[in-house]
């Protein structure tokens, strides 16, 4: 017979308590994005090179049609590649 | 007084001095025009993300400069577009955010602050280890920015994942 404790663990309890997501330019006080700066640029795409929504990075309007010009700027200047495999 | 900046990649075939030439006459061209340059930018040689007219390579230059009126910008361009030594460019206007990170970028406000962001980012440093050699050599990932990458989980995600990591070996033994 199962007791309570062994139960306990059968789903994490923190599953589903969802950490709130920030935007982290209102958070930080981050009013420019730089689009030579590829290295921070990279925390935005994914690893084919693409724009992560704002629903995964959690970021406020403003600043994600910042950083999607700062990252399309970029790839012109073939900072960023336009596509790529395994880019992380 | 609006603020633009220029970018542009210099083939890398031409010699060192060529380079620099090509770099400086497009800053007579501005001051020809009128324009108080700010700064100029020789951001070195750097790997292109893609091959560009062939080449692998190139030179990146950025000019930040002031001028009363944008109608010089179009002049600017047709110059640069009819050079051949050119790989690519790009000018952009910059904000008054824009010019004051700039100014802060030449004073090194930015680089430390960027560091002390990352660090209070991480709640649990130990998970990423190799987050330390990034955060330390901004000079290597200059010269190979596709080495230094870390494959990491987007920050807004990262503690729930963390949790769930913390999670794993208690699960595993309770089975």
């Amino acid at each position: 017979m199962a007791t309570k404790d062994d139960i306990k663990f059968l789903s994490n309890p923190k599953i589903g308590q969802n950490k709130k997501k920030y935007c982290r330019f209102k958070k930080f006080g981050i009013k420019y994005i730089d689009y030579k700066d590829s290295e921070f640029l990279l925390q935005f795409i994914n690893e084919q090179g693409k724009i992560l929504p704002r629903r995964i990075t959690g970021n406020s309007l403003k600043y994600q049609r910042k950083i999607s010009t700062a990252i399309k700027r970029a790839r012109h200047l073939a900072l960023l590649p336009y596509v790529a495999d395994l880019l992380k | 007084m609006r603020s633009y900046e220029v970018t542009f990649i210099v083939d890398p075939v031409l010699s060192g001095d060529e380079i620099k030439s090509t770099a400086q006459t497009y800053v007579e061209h501005l001051k020809s025009e009128g324009c108080e340059i700010v700064h100029v930018e020789d951001m070195g040689l750097g790997q292109l993300a893609y091959p560009i007219n062939k080449r692998s390579s190139g030179v990146y230059f950025c000019i930040e400069f002031q001028c009363d009126s944008g109608s010089l910008i179009a002049r600017l361009e047709l110059a640069l577009r009819r050079d051949e030594r050119i790989m690519r460019f790009l000018t952009a206007s910059l904000d008054k955010f824009g010019v004051k990170y700039n100014a802060d970028k030449r004073a090194g406000l930015i680089g430390k602050s960027r560091k002390d962001r990352v660090k209070s980012d991480e709640p649990v440093p130990t998970v990423r280890p190799a987050a330390a050699p990034v955060a330390t050599a901004p000079v290597e990932a200059v010269a190979a920015p596709k080495l230094a990458v870390v494959p990491e989980v987007p920050a807004a995600i990262a503690p729930i994942v963390q949790e769930i990591e913390a999670e794993m070996p208690e699960l595993f033994e309770e089975e």
